[in-house]
C-alpha cells in the first residue's frame, strides 16, 4: 500500500485547485483533504512501524531518473504532527477567517502549504527537495502577506529575499555533489561519498541555506517580524511546521548524507549556534513587548535547543545512548510544533478580543477568556519543558546525552535556557490571571478548541504516551545510508 | 492488571480526576463541588487504608509505566511513603473543610478546589514515588499546581509574593533536575532502596557523588526552606490561610524535606553519606537555619510571618535528624515529619480562625481573645506547646528521639545545644501569645468582627479543624508508645535505613 | 587551452560571488532581486557545466532538467517579490 505516499502528497494538491476556482467551497473541501490526509498519514505511521521503510517509485522510473518517494520512522512522525497541526489550524482558521475577505487566498495557499510539507518529508532525493523548499517558501510568503498591513508586507518580503537566498545556496550545493558523484537520490550519493573537498564544500553551501530556512541564530532575523504580523494560523504553521522542515531537512542531510564529511567540528558549530540561540531568543522572548513576538523570539529558542543535539549525536556512538537523545530529539521537535500552534492560536483569539496583543495591557483576560488562558498557561509549560510534557523528557535526554559524552556546557545552557523561558512564561501568565477586568471583545464559538487541544497534546500526551516513539527511530539514529 | 499494580496509580488518580472535574463546575455549583472534594478525599482515604493493611501484611505495591526507555514513572509502597501519604491525606481532609468554610463568599472557589486537589495529587505522587526521576516529577508538578493557590486573591501583593515564591522554586527544581541526570548518569536507575543504592559504586566516583548531594540538596532545600533558601516562604503568606496550612505543614515543605530523607536515606544511604562527609555540612546548614528562623520569628508583629518563620526553622529539625548518624536520630527526623505537621497546620488554621473572625492579622491584637474564641485559642496553645518541645505534646518525642540520637552518634556537643537554643528561642516568641491569649483584658473592640459569636466562637467548618489536629497532636505525642503510632512507623523505617 | 566546462564553472563562480554580494550589499528592493537572479544565474551555469561529457559526446540532459526547473522557480519567485515590492510602494503612498 504504497500509494499511501502518493495519496499524502496529492491529496492536498488535489483540493487546492477547486478552492481557487470556487472560494465558497474552500472551508469544506480543505477540512475534508486536512482530515482524509490525517488519517492518511496514521496509516503510513502503522505501515512504518512494521515494516520499517515504505517507498514509492511514481512511474516505474527508478532511480537515476526517477522521483523516489520514502518514508521511514522520522518522516512519517513528522507528518503525522503536520496533519494533526493542520487540521486542528485548519478548523481554526475556518472561524478565524469568517467574513475576512482575504479568506478566498488563504485556503489554496494553506493546501499549497500542506502539498509541500508533505512532499517534503517524503522526499529522498535531493533536487525533489529543492523544489518542495521552494514551493514551501512561496506558499509560507504568500500566506505571511494575508495581514494585509505594511508590517506584515515588508516582513514577507524579507522572508521571501533570505528563502531565495538560502534555497540558491541548497542548490549551488546540489550542483557541486551531481557534480562530483553524478546522482541525485540520497541513498546513491551517501553510499558514494567521501570526504572530499567538493563534499565539504557542498555541506557548507547546503547547511548555510538551510540555516537560514530554519531560523538559527545568528541568520534568525528574519522570522520574528513575519511570524509576529502573520494572522494566527499562519503563524501557528509557519513556526510549528515551516521552521521544522527546514530542520528535518538539515537533520537528515546530517545523518544519512555527510556523515563522512561532516566531523565533530560541524557539529560542534552546530551545537554552538544552538547555545546562542537559546540565550538571545529566551532574552529576546523576555522582552517582548507582544504576544506574538515572544512566541516568535520563542521559536527561535526552541531550534536552538535542537540544534544543541547535534555535538551529542556526534560524539556519542551508535548504542543505546545515541538512540535515547535521538529520540529526545525528534520529542523535542514534536511537542514544540503541538506547543507552538497551540499557542499561536490561542494568542489569536487573545488578540481578536482584545484588539491588540501587547502583553502588558492584557491584566485579566481570564476572566473573560478562561479556556485561552488555560490553553496559553499548557503550551507555556511545554514550551518552558515542565514536566509532564514531552519536552521534559527531551530535556532529560540532552541533559543525560551531554553528561554521558562528558559535554557540560550544554547543561549549563538548557540550565538558563529553562529559567529564563521560566521567566517568560510566567511573566504572560501573570498579566492574564490578574484581577484587572478587560473590557468584553469580539469571541467566535469553536476558536478555543482546537488550540487547547493543541496544547494538551504538547503538554499532557507527547509526555505520557511517547515511550514507543523510541522504538520506532531506534534504527535512524545510527550515521550512514539508509537502504 | 491486579490490585497490587494499580494501587498507588488509583491513590493519585483519586484526587486528581475529582480535581478536573471541579475546574470545569460553574461557580455557582456549591454542593456539587463540596461533594467531589470530599468523595474524592473519602475515597483515597480508603484506599490508602488499604494500602496500610497490604504493607502491613507484607503486600508489594507497584504501579509502573514506562515513558521513555530506561525512564519508568514509578508509583511504590513502603514504610516512608506510607507514613507521609497517610499524614498527607488525613491532613488534606482536614483542610479541604477548613477550606470550604474558609471561602465561603468567595470569588473563584473552582478554580482554588481545583488547583487543591492538583496539588494533593502531587503531593501523594512524590509520597509514593519510587525512584528519583518520579519523584522529581511530581515536584515539578507540584511548584505548578501551587502557584495558582499562592496567586489566588490576585492582589499585587499576591502576585508579587507568588512571582518570587515561582522564582526560588523553579530555580530549586533546575537545581534538581541537573542533579537527578547527574546521578541517573553516573549510576543508573535510581529507585529507592532502603539503605541506599550507592554504596557500590566505585571510589574515583566519590567527588561527583559530592556534587551530584550539593545539586539535590539545594534543589530540595530550596523547598524545604533550608537557609539561604527559605526567602519565598514568609512571602508566600499573602495565600489565603488553608493554603498556608497546607504549603506549610503538608505540601510545599514537607515534599522538599521529604525529598531530603529519601536523598540521605534511600539514594545515598545514611552509612555512605556520612563516609562521603556528606551529613556534617548538611547537619550544620539545618542547624544555621533551625536558630536563624526561630531568632527572626522573635521579631514578627504579624502572626503569620511568625508563623512562617517557625515553619523555616521547626521543618529543619528533620534534615537535622536526616544529617545525624544513627536510628534514634534518624527516627527523631522521621517522626517529625507527622508531628510537626499535625502542630503546624493547627496553628495555621488558629491563624486564619482569628483573621476571619475578629479581623486579627497581629500579635499585638491577640490580648485576650482567649476568652472570646476559646476553642481556637485552645488549638492553639497545644500547637504552641508541641512546638516548644513540653510534654506531652507530639513534639515533645521527636526533640527527645533527636537529642537521644545526638547523644548516641556522638554529635551530643553541638546538637544539643541547638535543640535547647530552639526551644527557648519557641518559648520565647510563643509564650507572650499564649500570655496575651489569656491572661490579657481584651480591648472594647476587636479590629473587624467579621464573625459575631452565637453557640459557638465561629463557623463551625472553621472551628473544628484545628480542633481535631490539636487532638491529634496531642494524641500522638501522649499515644506515642501504642503500635500503629507515627513513632512506631518512625521505628519500623529507622530499622530499615540501617545495615543490621 | 582551458575546457568549456572549466570556463562555465569558473564564470558561474563569478555570477554567484557578485549576486551575493549585490543581495547582501544592495537596498534597494529592485537591486536586490537582480543580484539574486544574478545568483541564479550563476548556480545555473554551474550546474549546466556539469553536464559537460567530453569533446563530442552529448551532454547529460539532467542538470537541463534541473536548470529548467530552477528558472521557472526563480521567474516565480522573482515576480512575487516584484508584486510584493509593488504593494508596498502603494500602502506606502495611501
Amino acid at each position: 500500500m504504497s500509494n499511501l505516499l502518493a495519496g499524502i502528497v496529492a491529496l492536498p494538491l488535489a483540493a487546492a485547485l477547486p478552492t481557487l476556482v470556487w472560494p465558497g467551497a474552500g472551508r469544506p473541501l480543505t477540512l475534508a483533504a486536512a482530515g482524509l490526509t490525517l488519517a492518511a498519514t496514521l496509516l503510513l505511521l502503522g505501515e512504518v512501524a512494521a515494516a520499517g521503510t515504505v517507498t514509492l517509485v511514481p512511474g516505474g522510473w527508478t532511480t537515476g531518473l526517477g522521483i523516489v518517494l520514502r518514508a521511514d520512522g522520522l518522516s512519517a512522525v513528522l507528518l503525522a504532527m503536520t496533519a494533526m497541526v493542520a487540521l486542528a489550524a485548519t478548523l481554526y482558521a475556518g472561524r478565524y477567517f469568517a467574513g475576512d475577505p482575504a479568506e478566498r487566498h488563504f485556503w489554496p495557499l494553506w493546501l499549497l502549504l500542506l502539498t509541500a510539507l508533505n512532499a517534503l518529508f517524503l522526499a529522498a532525493d535531493l533536487f525533489n527537495l529543492y523544489v518542495t523548499l521552494e514551493l514551501l517558501g512561496l506558499a509560507a510568503v504568500a500566506l505571511a502577506t494575508l495581514a494585509g498591513t505594511r508590517a506584515a508586507l515588508e516582513a514577507a518580503l524579507r522572508y521571501l529575499l533570505v528563502g531565495l537566498l538560502g534555497s540558491m545556496a541548497y542548490l549551488a550545493g546540489v550542483a557541486l555533489l551531481y557534480a562530483a558523484y553524478g546522482r541525485l537520490d540520497l541513498a546513491g550519493v551517501a553510499a558514494a561519498i567521501g570526504p572530499e573537498p567538493a563534499a565539504a564544500a557542498a555541506l557548507a553551501l547546503m547547511f548555510a541555506g538551510l540555516l537560514l530556512k530554519t531560523a538559527a541564530f545568528p541568520l534568525h532575523f528574519w522570522l520574528p517580524p513575519a511570524h509576529g504580523s502573520a494572522p494566527a494560523p499562519v503563524s501557528a504553521a509557519l513556526s510549528a511546521l515551516v521552521v521544522k522542515a527546514a530542520f528535518y531537512l538539515l537533520l537528515r542531510l546530517w545523518l544519512d548524507l555527510f556523515a563522512p564529511v561532516a566531523g565533530a567540528g560541524v557539529a560542534t558549530l552546530l551545537g554552538a549556534l544552538g547555545a546562542a540561540a537559546v540565550l538571545w531568543g529566551s532574552w529576546q522572548a523576555l522582552r517582548a513587548s507582544r504576544l506574538k513576538l515572544l512566541a516568535a523570539y520563542s521559536t527561535v529558542a526552541q531550534v536552538g535547543y535542537l540544534l544543541l543535539f547535534f555535538p551529542l549525536l556526534a560524539a556519542l556512538p551508535p548504542g543505546p545512548a545515541r538512540e535515547a537523545a535521538f529520540g529526545g530529539l525528534v520529542l523535542l521537535a514534536l511537542t514544540h510544533g503541538f506547543a507552538k500552534a497551540g499557542f499561536f492560536l490561542a494568542a489569536g483569539v487573545v488578540q481578536r478580543h482584545a484588539g491588540h496583543d501587547r502583553i502588558a495591557e492584557l491584566d485579566g483576560t481570564v476572566q473573560r477568556l478562561p479556556v485561552t488562558s488555560f490553553t496559553l498557561a499548557l503550551a507555556g509549560v511545554a514550551l518552558i519543558g515542565l514536566p509532564p510534557s514531552g519536552t521534559f523528557l527531551a530535556k532529560w535526554q540532552l541533559l543525560s546525552g551531554a553528561i554521558g559524552a562528558g559535554f557540560w556546557w550544554p547543561v549549563a545552557v538548557v540550565a538558563v535556557g529553562t529559567l529564563l523561558a521560566c521567566a517568560y512564561v510566567f511573566r504572560l501568565l501573570g498579566h492574564l490571571f490578574g484581577n484587572a477586568v478587560q473590557p468584553a471583545g469580539r469571541r467566535l464559538a469553536g476558536e478555543e478548541l482546537p488550540p487547547l487541544l493543541l496544547a494538551l497534546a504538547a503538554a499532557v500526551a507527547l509526555g505520557l504516551f511517547a515511550a514507543p516513539l523510541w522504538d520506532l527511530l531506534a534504527p535512524l539514529s545510527a550515521p550512514g545510508p539508509r537502504p | 492488571m491486579t490490585l497490587q499494580t494499580t494501587l498507588p496509580a488509583l491513590i493519585v488518580l483519586s484526587s486528581l480526576l475529582p480535581g478536573l472535574v471541579i475546574f470545569l463546575l460553574r461557580e455557582e455549583a456549591h454542593r456539587l463541588r463540596t461533594v467531589f472534594n470530599l468523595a474524592g478525599a473519602v475515597l483515597k482515604l480508603a484506599l490508602v487504608g488499604v494500602m496500610m493493611w497490604g504493607v502491613f501484611h507484607g503486600e508489594a505495591y507497584e504501579s509502573r509505566w514506562t515513558l521513555a526507555p530506561g525512564l519508568d514513572l514509578v508509583l511504590h509502597a513502603d514504610a516512608l511513603s506510607v507514613l507521609f501519604v497517610t499524614l498527607s491525606m488525613v491532613l488534606w481532609l482536614v483542610t479541604t473543610l477548613y477550606a470550604i468554610g474558609y471561602l465561603e463568599h468567595s470569588p473563584h472557589r473552582s478554580r482554588f478546589f481545583g488547583f487543591f486537589s492538583l496539588c494533593v495529587s502531587a503531593t501523594v505522587g512524590l509520597a509514593l514515588a519510587g525512584n528519583l526521576f518520579t519523584f522529581l516529577i511530581f515536584y515539578e508538578v507540584l511548584t505548578l499546581a501551587t502557584y495558582p493557590l499562592v496567586a489566588h486573591r490576585g492582589t499585587p501583593e499576591a502576585t508579587r509574593g507568588a512571582r518570587i515564591y515561582l522564582a526560588y522554586t523553579l530555580a530549586g527544581g533546575t537545581a534538581l533536575l541537573v542533579g537527578t541526570v547527574w546521578l541517573r548518569t553516573v549510576a543508573g536507575p535510581l529507585e529507592f532502596v532502603e539503605g541506599g543504592l550507592l554504596n557500590a559504586l566505585p571510589a574515583g566516583l566519590h567527588p561527583e557523588l559530592r556534587l551530584i548531594f550539593v545539586l539535590l540538596i539545594a534543589g530540595l532545600g530550596v523547598k524545604a526552606a533550608l537557609v539561604p533558601l527559605h526567602g519565598w516562604l514568609p512571602q508566600a503568606m499573602v495565600a489565603p490561610a488553608p493554603v498556608s496550612a497546607l504549603l506549610h505543614a503538608v505540601a510545599v515543605v514537607k515534599a522538599g524535606a521529604f525529598g531530603i530523607v529519601r536523598v540521605v536515606y534511600d539514594v545515598y544511604g545514611v552509612e555512605f553519606a556520612h563516609q562521603l562527609g556528606l551529613l556534617a555540612p548538611l547537619g550544620a546548614l539545618a542547624a544555621l537555619t533551625i536558630v536563624y528562623g526561630s531568632a527572626r520569628a522573635l521579631t514578627q508583629d504579624s502572626l503569620k510571618k511568625r508563623l512562617a518563620w517557625s515553619t523555616v526553622s521547626q521543618v529543619s529539625y528533620i534534615a537535622l535528624g536526616a544529617s545525624v548518624l544513627g536510628p534514634l536520630a534518624t527516627i527523631g527526623g522521621v517522626v517529625h515529619l507527622v508531628h510537626q505537621g499535625l502542630m503546624k497546620i493547627t496553628l495555621f488554621f488558629a491563624a486564619g480562625n482569628y483573621a476571619e473572625t475578629l479581623g486579627i492579622h497581629h500579635v499585638s491584637e491577640m490580648n485576650g481573645v482567649g476568652r472570646r474564641m476559646p476553642g481556637t485559642t485552645l488549638a492553639f496553645t497545644v500547637g504552641a506547646l508541641g512546638m516548644i518541645g513540653i510534654p506531652p505534646v507530639a513534639g515533645f518525642v521527636s526533640k527527645w528521639y533527636l537529642g537521644l540520637g545526638a547523644v548516641e552518634a556522638g554529635a551530643a556537643q553541638w546538637v544539643l545545644p541547638v535543640l535547647v537554643a530552639s526551644s527557648l528561642l519557641n518559648a520565647a516568641y510563643f509564650l507572650p501569645i499564649l500570655y496575651r491569649a489569656w491572661f490579657r483584658p481584651a480591648p472594647t473592640a476587636w479590629p473587624e468582627e467579621h464573625i459575631p459569636a452565637r453557640r459557638l466562637e465561629t463557623i463551625g467548618l472553621l472551628l473544628w479543624p484545628p480542633v481535631i489536629t490539636a487532638l491529634l497532636a496531642l494524641g500522638a505525642g501522649m499515644l506515642a508508645a501504642t503500635p500503629f503510632s507515627p513513632l512506631d512507623w518512625a521505628r519500623l523505617i529507622a530499622a530499615r535505613e540501617y545495615a543490621p | 587551452m582551458p575546457t568549456p566546462q572549466l570556463i562555465y564553472l569558473l564564470t558561474g563562480c563569478a555570477l554567484a560571488a557578485l549576486g551575493l554580494f549585490g543581495a547582501l550589499a544592495h537596498v534597494s528592493l529592485l537591486q536586490r532581486v537582480m543580484a539574486l537572479n544574478i545568483l541564479g544565474g550563476g548556480v545555473f551555469l554551474l550546474l549546466i557545466a556539469t553536464a559537460w561529457n567530453g569533446p563530442g559526446a552529448p551532454a547529460d540532459p539532467v542538470p537541463h532538467a534541473l536548470v529548467l526547473t530552477g528558472i521557472v522557480v526563480a521567474v516565480s519567485a522573482t515576480a512575487f517579490a516584484l508584486a510584493l515590492g509593488r504593494r508596498l510602494r502603494e500602502t506606502r503612498d495611501e
